[in-house]
């Protein structure tokens, strides 16, 4: 039986129409777009079509505002070290506590070099607590960095208004969108967000391409110098055969956004309420009401994701979990421990996201699969007994904690 | 995913005595809150010949964490307590054909386990001495807690003298950023507050011997290298590995590398060290050889 992918926030299948847009980009069309020969300007005229494709699903003002990068991180960095490097007279940065690593990991960095990070929190369904943010926008603040949706939950960030606010106090703003381009619609040229990173590979364009939006006027300097691609502010020969992959990819997403937003989200609900029927003691992470529409996270109680994985993988389903074994750290998902889920709980969350290719049948597959693995560990669980969850599971096994 | 063997797989797609043992007289609950992992293992011991008739568990963690229990309950099935307690983490990972090393905290859980349930069936208390950190060096599965308890224990400041104590660092090198972090963070506690930290060439021993001045007869001489050889062996030994002494020619001190030691592709790395040793201890540049190097003798 063909596997059925429910990774998609993970990473996506190229489109076979972005493979085929891209092929001769291997071939005929390998010119160096800064050439001045007829090799060049053929790349040259494709890498300006694929600018306007990108332009478009962002709802972008001007083409001149996207910058082609490697992948989703470079474009963060690059945000982040350049708004503090332009603004040198500011050493403070706003982000939250469930970013992705590409954030979290640079700001980590940063505090070391002796800059000051707020991270704000967010509360038992994943949200933020805009009095706090709104407490934090002072002089002293180079840059806000807040993801417009969450990878692991897909809960909803309002960062238009956040960015509204932000610049009503003269404050850069940025967002990393890598979760939410191409998912739900984005117009940027309505709001006030100075900076947005985007990644191919999340939306069916391949990897190693990535793009970072900056706004006409916002003040910025490059994190990598050399030649003059991008206008100076990304140096490096282009991807050509990648960003003509990506522009279709954005073409096609527009096309594809009414789907994302009815079907997908139909049968991400159905599998969703599907396995919640069935199992007892599981619930949906997240802010449910506010989501992206591909994106379910259930966290199992009394069991370990990795092991979940394990046997989904078993039986051609792929998925992925917040435990901390998946990772290699010890920790589970910072982004549930964030939320306060329980270590009980947070172990065995395990997230579903769908794309447009997932089928009625594939969803039909994991509803029936779901409920036999669940029991199966539950078995093999000290917190567990043959009818349900031990009375009082911490005080039933209360083991010796290194 | 991980790369799990094959018998890492079989005993987690079927695990061997898994569930509640009814007449249970031993059991010991371990687990690693923060890393997900816990475990119940329940023994059947017979009290004349104290041989474990039979070993039950309940896990609540990942694949290999389930694996591990397993291959424990099948490995002390039959022995007696005494021989049980001889069980090691590294065994249970060899019966499994091994375990990735950011999971060999899963057979050490088991280990923990076993010790438990022995304690609580003799009446004992078991405590739990072991603390686990964030994994710095894969290569060869050292944490940040282990590295850092070293680093005090032995005042080191460099990452090789962490990589000769350890090995963390030892391999493919991308973890000593990692190391250099710990060794600052342990030395800005040394050096306490308002105090300034030693440059990093200056080794903070105060009480390290001074190289002696006057020459050394080859008696004293022999006698300070078997001194440094013993020093390191207990560290060797808990590799499975094993130093001594097989000749001193002039200024090549040869020696023979034993057990795992030997053809380790840590060889160059604990030659390094033992010689740096040598060097501290007779206050003269010496160099310390594999006896394979030793000129063969007419």
């Amino acid at each position: 039986m063909e596997p059925t992918y429910l990774d998609n926030n993970a990473t996506t299948r190229c489109d076979p129409a972005v493979v085929e847009a891209m092929l001769p980009f291997f071939t005929e069309h390998f010119g160096n777009a800064s050439s001045i020969h007829a090799f060049g300007s053929e790349v040259g005229k494709a890498l300006k079509k694929a600018r306007a494709q990108v332009q478009a699903l962002l709802g972008a003002e001007h083409d001149s505002e996207i910058i082609f990068t490697s992948c989703g991180t470079e474009s963060d960095s690059t945000a982040i070290l350049s708004a503090l490097k332009a603004q040198p007279e500011r050493n403070t940065v706003i982000t939250t506590n469930v970013e992705h690593p590409a954030i979290l990991t640079l700001c980590e960095w940063l505090e070391k070099e002796g800059y000051i990070v707020h991270k704000l929190k967010v509360d038992k369904k994943g949200r933020l607590d805009m009095d706090e943010y709104k407490s934090l926008l002072q002089d002293n603040v180079a840059i806000v960095s807040v993801m417009w949706a969450n990878n692991e939950t897909g809960t909803i960030f309002p960062v238009e208004e956040m960015a509204a606010l932000a610049s009503a106090k003269g404050i850069m703003f940025h967002t990393d969108a890598v979760q939410a381009v191409g998912k739900i619609p984005i117009d940027l040229k309505n709001t006030k967000i100075d900076m947005l990173s985007l990644s191919g590979h999340k939306l069916h364009a391949p990897k190693g391409i990535g793009v970072l939006y900056l706004r006409r006027g916002c003040r910025f300097r490059p994190l990598l110098r050399g030649g003059h691609q991008e206008r100076g502010r990304r140096a490096g020969t282009e991807n050509s055969a990648s960003i003509v992959g990506l522009g279709m990819a954005c073409e096609l997403a527009m096309n594809k956004m009414e789907i994302e937003n009815t079907e997908v989200k139909r049968l991400r609900d159905k599998l969703e309420q599907g396995i919640l029927s069935q199992i007892t003691h599981c619930f949906p992470t997240g802010d449910v009401s506010n989501r992206l529409p591909n994106t379910s996270n259930i966290a199992f109680e009394y069991i370990e994701g990795e092991a979940i994985l394990l046997l989904l993988n078993k039986m051609g389903i792929a998925a992925s979990s917040g435990s901390a074994c998946t990772s290699g750290s010890l920790e589970p998902s910072h982004v549930m421990r964030a939320m306060g889920i329980p270590y009980t709980a947070a172990h065995g969350t395990i997230r579903f996201s769908l794309s447009v290719y997932n089928t009625e049948a594939e969803i039909d597959r994991v509803i029936e699969a779901v409920p036999p693995i669940v029991a199966q560990l539950r078995k093999l669980s000290p917190y567990w007994t043959d009818k349900g969850p031990a009375a009082n599971p911490e005080a039933a096994f209360a083991p010796t904690y290194a | 995913m991980w790369e799990y063997s094959d018998k890492v797989r079989e005993h987690f797609f079927n695990p061997r005595n898994s569930g509640p043992l009814e007449e249970a007289n031993g059991i010991g609950d371990v687990g690693s809150i923060q890393c997900g992992d816990a475990l119940r293992l329940m023994l059947k011991v017979e009290p004349e010949t104290e041989v474990i008739l039979d070993a039950h568990f309940q896990t609540f963690g990942c694949g290999s964490a389930i694996a591990s229990s397993s291959a424990l309950t099948e490995m002390i099935k039959g022995m007696t307590l005494d021989d049980a307690l001889k069980v090691s983490n590294q065994d249970i990972a060899d019966f499994l054909d091994g375990l990735p090393p950011e999971k060999m905290h899963c057979s050490v859980m088991g280990r923990e386990a076993l010790q438990a349930a022995i304690a609580n069936y003799r009446g004992e208390e078991w405590s739990d001495d072991h603390e686990e950190g964030a994994l710095i060096c894969k290569c060869f599965a050292i944490d940040a807690v282990m590295i850092e308890d070293v680093v005090n224990a032995n005042n080191l400041n460099t990452v090789e003298e962490v990589t000769f104590y350890t090995k963390a660092g030892g391999g493919c090198a991308a973890c000593h950023e990692g190391i250099e972090e710990i060794l600052a963070k342990v030395k800005a506690s040394r050096a306490g507050p308002g105090e300034v930290s030693p440059p990093p060439a200056c080794p903070a021993t105060p009480e390290a011997p001074k190289p002696p001045s006057k020459k050394l007869s080859i008696v004293e001489k022999i006698a300070k290298i078997q001194e440094v050889l013993e020093s390191v062996r207990p560290m060797l030994q808990r590799d499975h590995g094993d130093v001594e002494l097989a000749d001193v020619q002039g200024k090549k001190i040869y020696v023979h590398l034993k057990g795992a030691c030997s053809g380790c592709m840590m060889e160059a790395a604990t030659l390094g060290g033992i010689q740096q040793k040598m060097i501290e201890a007779l206050g003269e540049l010496v160099q310390v050889l594999p006896s394979s190097h030793m000129p063969v003798e007419a």
